[in-house]
Protein backbone atom coordinates (compact mmCIF):
# COMPACT_ATOMS: atom_id res chain seq x y z
CA UNK A 1 0.00 0.00 0.00
CA UNK A 2 1.54 3.02 -0.89
CA UNK A 3 1.83 5.42 2.05
CA UNK A 4 2.10 8.69 -0.54
CA UNK A 5 -0.05 11.50 0.95
CA UNK A 6 -0.34 14.96 -0.77
CA UNK A 7 0.84 18.28 1.00
CA UNK A 8 -2.83 19.47 1.45
CA UNK A 9 -2.61 21.66 -2.02
CA UNK A 10 -3.45 25.13 -1.28
CA UNK A 11 -5.78 27.17 -3.80
CA UNK A 12 -3.42 29.68 -5.41
CA UNK A 13 -6.41 32.38 -5.99
CA UNK A 14 -6.31 33.76 -9.26
CA UNK A 15 -3.45 31.40 -10.69
CA UNK A 16 -3.45 32.11 -14.37
CA UNK A 17 -5.48 29.61 -16.49
CA UNK A 18 -3.92 26.41 -17.60
CA UNK A 19 -4.73 24.75 -20.76
CA UNK A 20 -8.18 22.53 -21.08
CA UNK A 21 -6.84 19.11 -19.26
CA UNK A 22 -7.14 16.19 -21.62
CA UNK A 23 -7.73 13.68 -18.71
CA UNK A 24 -10.01 16.09 -16.93
CA UNK A 25 -13.81 15.37 -16.50
CA UNK A 26 -14.95 18.61 -15.02
CA UNK A 27 -12.51 21.50 -14.68
CA UNK A 28 -13.66 24.93 -12.16
CA UNK A 29 -11.49 27.56 -13.18
CA UNK A 30 -11.74 30.77 -11.29
CA UNK A 31 -15.28 30.99 -10.85
CA UNK A 32 -17.08 33.00 -9.07
CA UNK A 33 -21.05 32.61 -9.05
CA UNK A 34 -23.09 35.48 -7.23
CA UNK A 35 -26.84 35.44 -6.09
CA UNK A 36 -29.03 37.91 -5.64
CA UNK A 37 -31.36 38.23 -2.63
CA UNK A 38 -34.89 39.44 -2.67
CA UNK A 39 -34.05 42.55 -1.32
CA UNK A 40 -31.82 43.01 -4.47
CA UNK A 41 -28.48 43.00 -2.43
CA UNK A 42 -25.97 40.36 -3.89
CA UNK A 43 -24.34 37.35 -2.61
CA UNK A 44 -21.19 35.56 -3.06
CA UNK A 45 -21.36 31.46 -2.79
CA UNK A 46 -18.57 30.69 -4.53
CA UNK A 47 -15.48 32.92 -5.02
CA UNK A 48 -12.00 32.42 -6.67
CA UNK A 49 -12.96 28.67 -7.02
CA UNK A 50 -10.69 26.28 -9.03
CA UNK A 51 -11.16 22.21 -9.36
CA UNK A 52 -10.07 19.60 -11.70
CA UNK A 53 -11.85 16.13 -11.63
CA UNK A 54 -9.88 13.50 -13.40
CA UNK A 55 -12.00 11.01 -15.71
CA UNK A 56 -12.75 7.93 -13.40
CA UNK A 57 -11.76 9.42 -10.45
CA UNK A 58 -14.03 9.60 -7.24
CA UNK A 59 -14.04 12.70 -6.07
CA UNK A 60 -15.87 14.11 -2.91
CA UNK A 61 -16.50 17.80 -1.18
CA UNK A 62 -16.58 18.74 1.80
CA UNK A 63 -17.60 22.07 4.05
CA UNK A 64 -19.24 23.10 6.42
CA UNK A 65 -22.96 23.80 5.85
CA UNK A 66 -24.69 26.54 3.65
CA UNK A 67 -21.22 27.16 2.44
CA UNK A 68 -21.87 26.27 -1.49
CA UNK A 69 -20.97 22.91 -1.96
CA UNK A 70 -23.87 22.34 -3.88
CA UNK A 71 -23.75 25.37 -5.78
CA UNK A 72 -20.91 24.13 -7.31
CA UNK A 73 -22.36 20.77 -8.91
CA UNK A 74 -26.11 23.28 -9.94
CA UNK A 75 -23.11 25.08 -12.19
CA UNK A 76 -21.30 21.36 -13.46
CA UNK A 77 -24.66 19.96 -14.01
CA UNK A 78 -25.51 23.04 -16.17
CA UNK A 79 -28.64 23.60 -13.90
CA UNK A 80 -27.05 27.39 -13.37
CA UNK A 81 -24.16 29.55 -14.90
CA UNK A 82 -20.91 31.15 -13.28
CA UNK A 83 -21.00 35.32 -12.91
CA UNK A 84 -17.11 34.46 -13.45
CA UNK A 85 -14.49 32.19 -14.73
CA UNK A 86 -15.28 28.86 -17.09
CA UNK A 87 -16.59 25.41 -15.91
CA UNK A 88 -15.85 22.59 -18.68
CA UNK A 89 -17.08 19.26 -18.70
CA UNK A 90 -15.34 16.37 -21.01
CA UNK A 91 -12.83 19.51 -22.04
CA UNK A 92 -16.21 21.25 -23.38
CA UNK A 93 -17.47 24.72 -21.64
CA UNK A 94 -20.92 23.83 -20.21
CA UNK A 95 -23.64 25.36 -22.53
CA UNK A 96 -26.91 23.93 -20.88
CA UNK A 97 -27.77 20.08 -19.27
CA UNK A 98 -25.20 17.89 -21.06
CA UNK A 99 -26.55 14.49 -21.31
CA UNK A 100 -23.86 12.63 -20.05
CA UNK A 101 -24.12 14.03 -16.50
CA UNK A 102 -26.21 12.34 -13.66
CA UNK A 103 -27.48 13.78 -10.54
CA UNK A 104 -28.53 12.22 -7.41
CA UNK A 105 -30.65 14.87 -5.66
CA UNK A 106 -30.39 15.37 -1.70
CA UNK A 107 -34.56 15.59 -1.18
CA UNK A 108 -36.73 12.71 -3.04
CA UNK A 109 -36.54 13.60 -6.29
CA UNK A 110 -38.42 9.99 -7.30
CA UNK A 111 -42.03 11.13 -8.91
CA UNK A 112 -44.21 10.24 -6.53
CA UNK A 113 -47.61 9.44 -9.36
CA UNK A 114 -45.15 6.67 -10.96
CA UNK A 115 -44.21 3.50 -9.92
CA UNK A 116 -41.06 1.93 -9.08
CA UNK A 117 -40.59 1.16 -12.90
CA UNK A 118 -41.76 3.81 -14.64
CA UNK A 119 -39.46 6.65 -12.61
CA UNK A 120 -36.96 4.05 -13.46
CA UNK A 121 -37.57 4.34 -16.74
CA UNK A 122 -38.21 8.00 -17.38
CA UNK A 123 -34.71 9.05 -18.27
CA UNK A 124 -34.76 6.84 -21.09
CA UNK A 125 -38.03 7.76 -22.65
CA UNK A 126 -37.59 11.26 -22.07
CA UNK A 127 -34.62 10.62 -24.54
CA UNK A 128 -36.18 8.84 -26.73
CA UNK A 129 -35.28 5.15 -26.76
CA UNK A 130 -38.06 2.90 -27.65
CA UNK A 131 -40.64 1.73 -24.74
CA UNK A 132 -39.93 -2.01 -25.24
CA UNK A 133 -35.97 -1.84 -24.75
CA UNK A 134 -36.77 0.83 -22.46
CA UNK A 135 -38.47 -1.17 -20.18
CA UNK A 136 -36.19 -3.95 -20.05
CA UNK A 137 -33.22 -1.81 -19.53
CA UNK A 138 -35.46 -0.69 -16.78
CA UNK A 139 -36.21 -3.65 -15.27
CA UNK A 140 -32.41 -5.35 -16.12
CA UNK A 141 -31.63 -1.88 -13.77
CA UNK A 142 -34.35 -2.86 -10.56
CA UNK A 143 -32.64 -5.29 -9.88
CA UNK A 144 -29.51 -4.72 -10.27
CA UNK A 145 -30.54 -1.75 -7.22
CA UNK A 146 -32.25 -4.90 -5.43
CA UNK A 147 -35.35 -3.68 -6.02
CA UNK A 148 -37.21 -6.81 -8.34
CA UNK A 149 -40.51 -7.34 -7.59
CA UNK A 150 -41.27 -3.66 -7.09
CA UNK A 151 -41.56 -2.67 -9.70
CA UNK A 152 -45.56 -1.73 -9.38
CA UNK A 153 -44.71 -0.06 -5.57
CA UNK A 154 -45.23 3.85 -5.95
CA UNK A 155 -42.46 5.56 -3.91
CA UNK A 156 -45.36 6.06 -0.93
CA UNK A 157 -44.66 2.52 -0.23
CA UNK A 158 -41.22 2.43 -0.22
CA UNK A 159 -38.85 2.99 2.76
CA UNK A 160 -36.34 5.93 2.02
CA UNK A 161 -33.48 3.45 1.54
CA UNK A 162 -35.55 1.89 -1.39
CA UNK A 163 -36.45 5.10 -2.41
CA UNK A 164 -32.54 6.15 -2.84
CA UNK A 165 -32.19 2.98 -4.61
CA UNK A 166 -35.01 3.62 -7.26
CA UNK A 167 -32.88 7.43 -7.42
CA UNK A 168 -30.07 5.26 -7.84
CA UNK A 169 -31.34 3.31 -10.84
CA UNK A 170 -33.13 6.69 -12.14
CA UNK A 171 -29.51 8.03 -12.72
CA UNK A 172 -27.52 5.10 -13.28
CA UNK A 173 -29.88 3.70 -16.04
CA UNK A 174 -28.39 6.62 -18.80
CA UNK A 175 -25.15 5.39 -18.32
CA UNK A 176 -23.45 8.84 -17.04
CA UNK A 177 -20.03 9.65 -17.63
CA UNK A 178 -20.35 12.03 -14.71
CA UNK A 179 -22.08 11.58 -11.92
CA UNK A 180 -23.23 14.44 -9.61
CA UNK A 181 -24.50 13.41 -6.15
CA UNK A 182 -25.45 16.02 -3.64
CA UNK A 183 -25.60 14.81 -0.37
CA UNK A 184 -27.77 11.88 -1.64
CA UNK A 185 -27.90 9.61 2.15
CA UNK A 186 -28.16 12.27 4.18
CA UNK A 187 -31.58 11.76 5.07
CA UNK A 188 -31.34 8.24 5.72
CA UNK A 189 -30.70 6.58 9.11
CA UNK A 190 -26.86 5.75 9.76
CA UNK A 191 -27.22 1.91 9.07
CA UNK A 192 -28.81 2.37 6.09
CA UNK A 193 -26.56 4.99 4.67
CA UNK A 194 -23.94 2.95 5.08
CA UNK A 195 -25.46 0.04 3.00
CA UNK A 196 -26.24 2.86 0.47
CA UNK A 197 -22.69 3.75 0.56
CA UNK A 198 -21.74 0.13 -0.39
CA UNK A 199 -23.97 -0.02 -3.30
CA UNK A 200 -22.84 2.78 -4.76
CA UNK A 201 -19.44 1.89 -4.68
CA UNK A 202 -20.25 -1.54 -6.37
CA UNK A 203 -22.49 0.65 -9.36
CA UNK A 204 -19.39 3.45 -9.72
CA UNK A 205 -16.56 0.20 -10.07
CA UNK A 206 -18.79 -1.41 -12.71
CA UNK A 207 -18.51 1.57 -14.93
CA UNK A 208 -16.25 4.30 -15.62
CA UNK A 209 -18.07 7.56 -14.24
CA UNK A 210 -16.19 10.09 -12.66
CA UNK A 211 -17.88 11.74 -9.72
CA UNK A 212 -18.49 14.72 -7.60
CA UNK A 213 -20.15 13.90 -4.34
CA UNK A 214 -20.76 16.07 -1.92
CA UNK A 215 -21.57 15.64 2.00
CA UNK A 216 -21.26 17.01 5.42
CA UNK A 217 -19.73 13.93 6.42
CA UNK A 218 -15.96 13.55 6.53
CA UNK A 219 -15.98 9.52 7.17
CA UNK A 220 -18.23 9.43 4.36
CA UNK A 221 -15.89 11.24 1.83
CA UNK A 222 -13.30 9.49 3.31
CA UNK A 223 -14.69 5.90 3.06
CA UNK A 224 -15.74 6.52 -0.53
CA UNK A 225 -13.91 9.00 -2.40
CA UNK A 226 -9.82 8.93 -4.41
CA UNK A 227 -9.55 12.48 -3.41
CA UNK A 228 -11.09 15.03 -1.01
CA UNK A 229 -11.34 18.41 -1.63
CA UNK A 230 -12.00 20.87 1.92
CA UNK A 231 -14.08 23.92 1.23
CA UNK A 232 -13.47 26.91 3.40
CA UNK A 233 -17.41 28.52 4.88
CA UNK A 234 -18.66 30.62 2.60
CA UNK A 235 -18.17 32.35 -0.08
CA UNK A 236 -16.22 28.72 -0.90
CA UNK A 237 -13.48 28.21 -2.03
CA UNK A 238 -11.18 25.16 -2.03
CA UNK A 239 -9.27 25.36 0.93
CA UNK A 240 -6.97 21.79 0.67
CA UNK A 241 -7.07 18.49 -1.12
CA UNK A 242 -6.44 15.14 0.14
CA UNK A 243 -5.49 12.11 -1.56
CA UNK A 244 -7.12 9.14 -0.16
CA UNK A 245 -4.86 6.43 -0.61
CA UNK A 246 -6.94 3.64 1.43
CA UNK A 247 -7.45 0.37 -0.89
CA UNK A 248 -10.22 -0.18 -3.26
CA UNK A 249 -12.41 -2.60 -3.33
CA UNK A 250 -13.54 -1.36 -0.12
CA UNK A 251 -15.84 -2.25 2.63
CA UNK A 252 -18.04 0.90 3.84
CA UNK A 253 -18.99 -0.59 7.26
CA UNK A 254 -15.01 -1.55 8.25
CA UNK A 255 -13.28 0.50 6.56
CA UNK A 256 -13.27 3.09 9.25
CA UNK A 257 -11.17 0.74 11.38
CA UNK A 258 -8.36 1.32 9.21
CA UNK A 259 -5.77 2.80 10.46
CA UNK A 260 -5.04 4.70 7.63
CA UNK A 261 -8.59 5.55 7.32
CA UNK A 262 -8.58 6.91 11.27
CA UNK A 263 -5.21 9.31 10.26
CA UNK A 264 -6.20 10.75 7.37
CA UNK A 265 -9.57 11.29 9.06
CA UNK A 266 -8.03 13.14 12.09
CA UNK A 267 -5.51 15.06 9.26
CA UNK A 268 -8.62 16.32 7.30
CA UNK A 269 -10.86 17.14 10.34
CA UNK A 270 -8.03 19.60 11.51
CA UNK A 271 -8.47 21.54 8.57
CA UNK A 272 -12.70 21.42 7.85
CA UNK A 273 -12.93 22.35 12.09
CA UNK A 274 -11.67 25.93 11.76
CA UNK A 275 -14.32 26.47 8.76
CA UNK A 276 -16.70 24.59 10.68
CA UNK A 277 -16.22 27.02 13.54
CA UNK A 278 -16.11 29.95 11.46
CA UNK A 279 -19.73 29.42 10.07
CA UNK A 280 -20.88 28.32 13.03
CA UNK A 281 -20.03 31.45 14.74
CA UNK A 282 -21.36 33.65 11.29
CA UNK A 283 -24.53 32.16 11.91
CA UNK A 284 -24.90 32.60 15.49
CA UNK A 285 -24.24 36.10 14.92
CA UNK A 286 -26.75 36.53 12.23
CA UNK A 287 -29.59 34.81 14.69
CA UNK A 288 -29.01 37.71 17.18
CA UNK B 1 -30.69 -8.14 -1.78
CA UNK B 2 -30.91 -9.10 1.79
CA UNK B 3 -32.40 -5.36 3.13
CA UNK B 4 -35.10 -5.47 0.32
CA UNK B 5 -36.60 -9.07 1.73
CA UNK B 6 -36.78 -8.15 5.39
CA UNK B 7 -38.30 -5.08 4.35
CA UNK B 8 -40.67 -6.89 2.45
CA UNK B 9 -41.04 -9.04 5.70
CA UNK B 10 -41.67 -6.08 7.43
CA UNK B 11 -44.67 -4.44 4.86
CA UNK B 12 -46.57 -8.52 5.33
CA UNK B 13 -46.80 -7.53 9.25
CA UNK B 14 -50.52 -8.27 10.16
CA UNK B 15 -52.01 -7.76 13.58
CA UNK B 16 -52.13 -11.13 15.61
CA UNK B 17 -55.71 -13.31 14.59
CA UNK B 18 -57.01 -13.00 17.85
CA UNK B 19 -57.54 -9.48 17.50
CA UNK B 20 -58.64 -8.96 14.10
CA UNK B 21 -62.22 -9.80 14.73
CA UNK B 22 -62.46 -7.63 17.47
CA UNK B 23 -61.19 -4.66 15.87
CA UNK B 24 -63.38 -5.80 12.34
CA UNK B 25 -66.45 -5.95 15.38
CA UNK B 26 -65.30 -2.35 16.65
CA UNK B 27 -65.47 -0.95 13.18
CA UNK B 28 -68.57 -2.42 12.40
CA UNK B 29 -70.51 -1.05 15.41
CA UNK B 30 -68.98 2.25 14.42
CA UNK B 31 -70.97 2.53 11.28
CA UNK B 32 -73.94 1.53 12.77
CA UNK B 33 -74.05 3.83 15.36
CA UNK B 34 -72.54 7.05 12.57
CA UNK B 35 -75.61 5.94 10.38
CA UNK B 36 -78.05 5.57 13.25
CA UNK B 37 -77.33 8.99 14.40
CA UNK B 38 -77.17 10.27 10.73
CA UNK B 39 -80.81 8.33 9.89
CA UNK B 40 -81.91 9.77 13.30
CA UNK B 41 -81.20 13.76 12.79
CA UNK B 42 -83.20 13.23 9.18
CA UNK B 43 -86.11 11.67 10.58
CA UNK B 44 -86.11 14.78 13.76
CA UNK B 45 -85.50 17.31 11.52
CA UNK B 46 -88.31 16.51 8.79
CA UNK B 47 -90.33 15.28 11.57
CA UNK B 48 -90.29 18.60 13.45
CA UNK B 49 -90.35 20.29 9.54
CA UNK B 50 -94.01 18.19 8.98
CA UNK B 51 -95.34 18.58 12.63
CA UNK B 52 -94.41 22.49 12.51
CA UNK B 53 -96.11 22.80 9.77
CA UNK B 54 -99.40 21.03 10.56
CA UNK B 55 -99.16 22.36 14.05
CA UNK B 56 -99.62 25.58 12.27
CA UNK B 57 -96.24 27.12 14.44
CA UNK B 58 -95.25 27.72 11.27
CA UNK B 59 -96.93 28.92 7.80
CA UNK B 60 -97.26 26.48 4.90
CA UNK B 61 -98.10 28.42 2.20
CA UNK B 62 -94.56 30.36 2.81
CA UNK B 63 -92.28 27.46 4.26
CA UNK B 64 -93.93 24.46 2.68
CA UNK B 65 -93.94 21.15 4.45
CA UNK B 66 -92.25 17.65 3.54
CA UNK B 67 -95.16 15.96 2.60
CA UNK B 68 -96.25 18.60 0.46
CA UNK B 69 -92.84 18.51 -1.45
CA UNK B 70 -92.80 14.79 -1.93
CA UNK B 71 -95.90 14.81 -3.09
CA UNK B 72 -94.77 17.73 -5.63
CA UNK B 73 -92.11 15.57 -6.89
CA UNK B 74 -94.06 12.42 -7.24
CA UNK B 75 -96.38 14.46 -9.26
CA UNK B 76 -93.41 15.81 -11.74
CA UNK B 77 -92.72 12.57 -12.24
CA UNK B 78 -95.70 11.08 -12.99
CA UNK B 79 -97.64 13.85 -14.73
CA UNK B 80 -95.07 16.13 -15.61
CA UNK B 81 -94.12 19.34 -15.15
CA UNK B 82 -96.22 22.77 -16.39
CA UNK B 83 -93.33 23.40 -18.97
CA UNK B 84 -92.76 18.81 -20.22
CA UNK B 85 -91.60 16.37 -18.40
CA UNK B 86 -89.26 16.11 -15.83
CA UNK B 87 -86.65 14.18 -17.11
CA UNK B 88 -86.09 16.88 -20.18
CA UNK B 89 -86.04 19.38 -17.81
CA UNK B 90 -83.28 17.53 -16.06
CA UNK B 91 -81.43 16.79 -19.04
CA UNK B 92 -81.52 20.27 -20.40
CA UNK B 93 -80.12 21.65 -17.26
CA UNK B 94 -77.76 19.11 -16.66
CA UNK B 95 -76.34 19.68 -20.61
CA UNK B 96 -75.96 23.22 -19.78
CA UNK B 97 -74.23 22.39 -16.59
CA UNK B 98 -71.73 19.83 -18.03
CA UNK B 99 -70.95 21.87 -20.86
CA UNK B 100 -70.53 24.49 -18.97
CA UNK B 101 -68.17 22.75 -16.67
CA UNK B 102 -65.92 21.10 -19.47
CA UNK B 103 -65.41 24.20 -21.36
CA UNK B 104 -64.55 26.06 -18.11
CA UNK B 105 -62.47 23.19 -16.78
CA UNK B 106 -60.48 22.72 -20.01
CA UNK B 107 -59.76 27.03 -20.90
CA UNK B 108 -59.13 26.78 -16.76
CA UNK B 109 -56.62 24.51 -16.85
CA UNK B 110 -54.98 25.56 -20.02
CA UNK B 111 -54.70 29.21 -19.02
CA UNK B 112 -53.68 27.98 -15.40
CA UNK B 113 -50.39 25.49 -16.78
CA UNK B 114 -49.14 28.49 -19.42
CA UNK B 115 -49.35 30.90 -16.86
CA UNK B 116 -47.67 29.04 -14.35
CA UNK B 117 -44.76 27.67 -16.80
CA UNK B 118 -44.50 31.48 -17.99
CA UNK B 119 -43.14 34.23 -15.16
CA UNK B 120 -43.91 37.04 -18.00
CA UNK B 121 -47.14 35.61 -18.64
CA UNK B 122 -48.36 35.29 -15.74
CA UNK B 123 -46.98 38.86 -14.11
CA UNK B 124 -48.84 40.96 -17.27
CA UNK B 125 -52.47 38.91 -16.96
CA UNK B 126 -52.30 38.51 -13.13
CA UNK B 127 -53.73 42.29 -12.38
CA UNK B 128 -56.81 41.58 -15.09
CA UNK B 129 -56.93 38.13 -13.86
CA UNK B 130 -57.71 39.85 -10.13
CA UNK B 131 -60.10 41.98 -11.48
CA UNK B 132 -61.87 40.08 -13.50
CA UNK B 133 -62.28 37.79 -10.48
CA UNK B 134 -63.77 40.27 -8.41
CA UNK B 135 -66.62 41.04 -10.58
CA UNK B 136 -69.86 38.99 -9.01
CA UNK B 137 -69.85 37.08 -12.44
CA UNK B 138 -73.50 36.13 -11.72
CA UNK B 139 -74.34 39.78 -13.35
CA UNK B 140 -72.62 38.46 -16.43
CA UNK B 141 -75.93 36.67 -16.58
CA UNK B 142 -78.28 39.37 -18.12
CA UNK B 143 -75.44 40.31 -20.77
CA UNK B 144 -75.70 36.73 -21.68
CA UNK B 145 -78.99 36.50 -22.12
CA UNK B 146 -79.16 39.85 -23.94
CA UNK B 147 -76.37 38.96 -26.55
CA UNK B 148 -76.86 35.18 -26.86
CA UNK B 149 -80.55 34.94 -26.03
CA UNK B 150 -82.74 32.85 -23.96
CA UNK B 151 -81.55 29.61 -25.68
CA UNK B 152 -78.88 26.97 -24.14
CA UNK B 153 -75.67 29.24 -25.08
CA UNK B 154 -76.49 32.36 -22.48
CA UNK B 155 -76.57 29.57 -19.72
CA UNK B 156 -73.48 27.51 -20.94
CA UNK B 157 -71.51 30.71 -21.30
CA UNK B 158 -72.57 31.70 -17.40
CA UNK B 159 -71.60 28.24 -16.40
CA UNK B 160 -68.35 28.64 -18.35
CA UNK B 161 -67.57 32.08 -16.41
CA UNK B 162 -68.25 30.63 -13.17
CA UNK B 163 -66.12 27.71 -13.56
CA UNK B 164 -63.27 29.14 -15.57
CA UNK B 165 -61.94 31.20 -12.67
CA UNK B 166 -61.51 28.99 -9.88
CA UNK B 167 -59.85 25.91 -12.30
CA UNK B 168 -57.67 28.73 -13.22
CA UNK B 169 -56.72 29.66 -10.11
CA UNK B 170 -56.12 26.00 -8.70
CA UNK B 171 -54.04 25.66 -11.82
CA UNK B 172 -51.94 28.08 -11.65
CA UNK B 173 -51.21 27.31 -7.80
CA UNK B 174 -50.57 23.84 -8.63
CA UNK B 175 -48.20 24.57 -11.53
CA UNK B 176 -46.16 26.96 -9.22
CA UNK B 177 -46.12 24.73 -6.32
CA UNK B 178 -44.51 22.23 -8.40
CA UNK B 179 -41.49 20.86 -6.80
CA UNK B 180 -38.44 22.22 -7.92
CA UNK B 181 -36.34 19.49 -7.24
CA UNK B 182 -38.27 17.01 -9.12
CA UNK B 183 -38.26 19.61 -12.23
CA UNK B 184 -34.45 19.91 -12.29
CA UNK B 185 -34.54 15.45 -11.42
CA UNK B 186 -36.44 15.25 -15.23
CA UNK B 187 -34.18 17.87 -17.02
CA UNK B 188 -31.13 15.72 -15.79
CA UNK B 189 -32.69 12.61 -17.00
CA UNK B 190 -33.25 14.19 -20.38
CA UNK B 191 -36.62 15.62 -20.42
CA UNK B 192 -37.25 18.65 -22.63
CA UNK B 193 -39.46 21.41 -21.58
CA UNK B 194 -42.32 20.20 -22.95
CA UNK B 195 -41.31 16.51 -21.46
CA UNK B 196 -41.29 18.73 -18.15
CA UNK B 197 -44.69 20.48 -18.69
CA UNK B 198 -46.46 16.99 -19.18
CA UNK B 199 -44.85 14.33 -17.07
CA UNK B 200 -43.91 16.55 -14.08
CA UNK B 201 -45.57 19.80 -13.51
CA UNK B 202 -49.27 18.74 -14.83
CA UNK B 203 -49.02 15.46 -12.87
CA UNK B 204 -48.41 17.66 -9.50
CA UNK B 205 -50.74 20.35 -10.07
CA UNK B 206 -53.29 17.56 -10.63
CA UNK B 207 -54.25 17.11 -7.13
CA UNK B 208 -55.20 21.21 -7.02
CA UNK B 209 -57.38 20.90 -10.44
CA UNK B 210 -59.07 18.08 -9.29
CA UNK B 211 -59.87 19.87 -5.52
CA UNK B 212 -61.30 22.87 -7.60
CA UNK B 213 -63.30 20.65 -9.78
CA UNK B 214 -64.95 19.05 -6.98
CA UNK B 215 -66.03 23.14 -6.18
CA UNK B 216 -66.78 24.14 -9.76
CA UNK B 217 -69.27 21.67 -11.02
CA UNK B 218 -72.04 23.04 -8.59
CA UNK B 219 -70.61 26.56 -9.65
CA UNK B 220 -71.59 25.51 -13.12
CA UNK B 221 -74.74 24.22 -11.74
CA UNK B 222 -75.39 27.75 -10.28
CA UNK B 223 -74.59 29.34 -13.42
CA UNK B 224 -76.99 27.12 -15.63
CA UNK B 225 -79.77 27.31 -13.23
CA UNK B 226 -79.24 31.19 -12.51
CA UNK B 227 -79.17 31.49 -16.23
CA UNK B 228 -82.30 29.43 -16.47
CA UNK B 229 -83.78 31.98 -13.79
CA UNK B 230 -83.23 34.64 -15.48
CA UNK B 231 -84.28 33.87 -18.68
CA UNK B 232 -85.03 30.84 -20.51
CA UNK B 233 -87.87 28.30 -22.08
CA UNK B 234 -86.52 25.06 -20.54
CA UNK B 235 -84.95 23.79 -17.29
CA UNK B 236 -84.77 23.45 -13.47
CA UNK B 237 -84.29 27.43 -13.18
CA UNK B 238 -87.32 27.96 -14.95
CA UNK B 239 -89.30 25.53 -12.68
CA UNK B 240 -88.06 27.43 -9.49
CA UNK B 241 -89.20 30.41 -11.43
CA UNK B 242 -92.50 29.49 -12.69
CA UNK B 243 -93.21 28.37 -8.51
CA UNK B 244 -92.06 31.39 -7.51
CA UNK B 245 -94.39 32.82 -9.93
CA UNK B 246 -96.94 31.27 -8.42
CA UNK B 247 -96.34 31.18 -4.82
CA UNK B 248 -95.56 27.80 -4.90
CA UNK B 249 -93.08 26.85 -1.81
CA UNK B 250 -93.13 23.23 -2.69
CA UNK B 251 -92.49 23.45 -5.89
CA UNK B 252 -89.02 25.68 -5.02
CA UNK B 253 -88.19 23.04 -2.70
CA UNK B 254 -88.88 20.10 -5.22
CA UNK B 255 -86.90 21.70 -7.40
CA UNK B 256 -83.98 22.20 -5.14
CA UNK B 257 -84.24 18.38 -4.06
CA UNK B 258 -84.11 17.37 -7.79
CA UNK B 259 -81.03 20.02 -8.45
CA UNK B 260 -78.79 18.68 -4.76
CA UNK B 261 -80.00 14.58 -6.56
CA UNK B 262 -78.04 15.77 -9.12
CA UNK B 263 -74.79 17.18 -7.91
CA UNK B 264 -74.78 14.66 -5.58
CA UNK B 265 -74.44 12.33 -8.83
CA UNK B 266 -71.76 14.69 -10.25
CA UNK B 267 -70.11 14.75 -7.09
CA UNK B 268 -69.59 10.99 -6.88
CA UNK B 269 -68.31 10.74 -10.58
CA UNK B 270 -65.50 13.22 -9.99
CA UNK B 271 -64.79 11.30 -7.01
CA UNK B 272 -64.54 8.37 -8.65
CA UNK B 273 -62.27 10.50 -10.85
CA UNK B 274 -60.04 11.36 -8.61
CA UNK B 275 -59.40 7.87 -7.45
CA UNK B 276 -58.20 6.85 -10.89
CA UNK B 277 -56.38 9.76 -11.25
CA UNK B 278 -54.37 10.18 -8.44
CA UNK B 279 -54.32 6.48 -7.19
CA UNK B 280 -50.19 6.95 -6.19
CA UNK B 281 -51.43 8.91 -3.37
CA UNK B 282 -50.57 7.78 0.20
CA UNK B 283 -54.01 6.21 1.77
CA UNK B 284 -55.31 7.41 5.24
CA UNK B 285 -54.52 5.19 7.36
CA UNK B 286 -57.48 5.77 10.18
CA UNK B 287 -60.35 6.47 7.79
CA UNK B 288 -63.02 7.90 9.25
CA UNK B 289 -67.10 8.76 9.10
CA UNK B 290 -67.60 7.42 5.56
Amino acid sequence: MALMMREPARSMGRAPAPAADRAAAIELRNVVRRFVTPDGRSLTALRDFDMTVRRGEFCAVVGPTGCGKSTTLTLVAGLARPSEGEVRVMGAPVAGIDPRIGFVFQQDATFPWKNVLDNVVAGPLFRGQPKRAALDLAREWIRRVGLAGFEKHYPHQLSGGMRKRVALAQTFINGPEILLMDEPFSALDVQTRILMQGELLKLWSEGQASVVFVTHDLDEAIALADRVFVLTAGPATVKAVYDIDLPRPRVTSEIRYHPRFVELSKTIWQDLRDEVLISYQRAQKAAE
Amino acid sequence: MATTQSLERSESRTPTPTIQPAIAAQMRRRRWLVNGLRVGLLVVFLGGWELAARLGWIDPFFFAMPSQIALQIWEWVNEGTSQGPLWQQVLVTLEETVLGFLIGAVLGILCGVALGRNRLLADVFSIYIKIANSIPRVVLGSIFIISLGLGMASKVALAVVMVFFVVFGNAFQGVREADRNLIANARILGASSRQVTTAVVIPSALSWIIASLHVSFGFALVGAVVGEFLGSRQGIGLLIATAQGTFNAAGVFAAMIVLAIVALIAESLITLLENTLIKWRPAQLAETGF
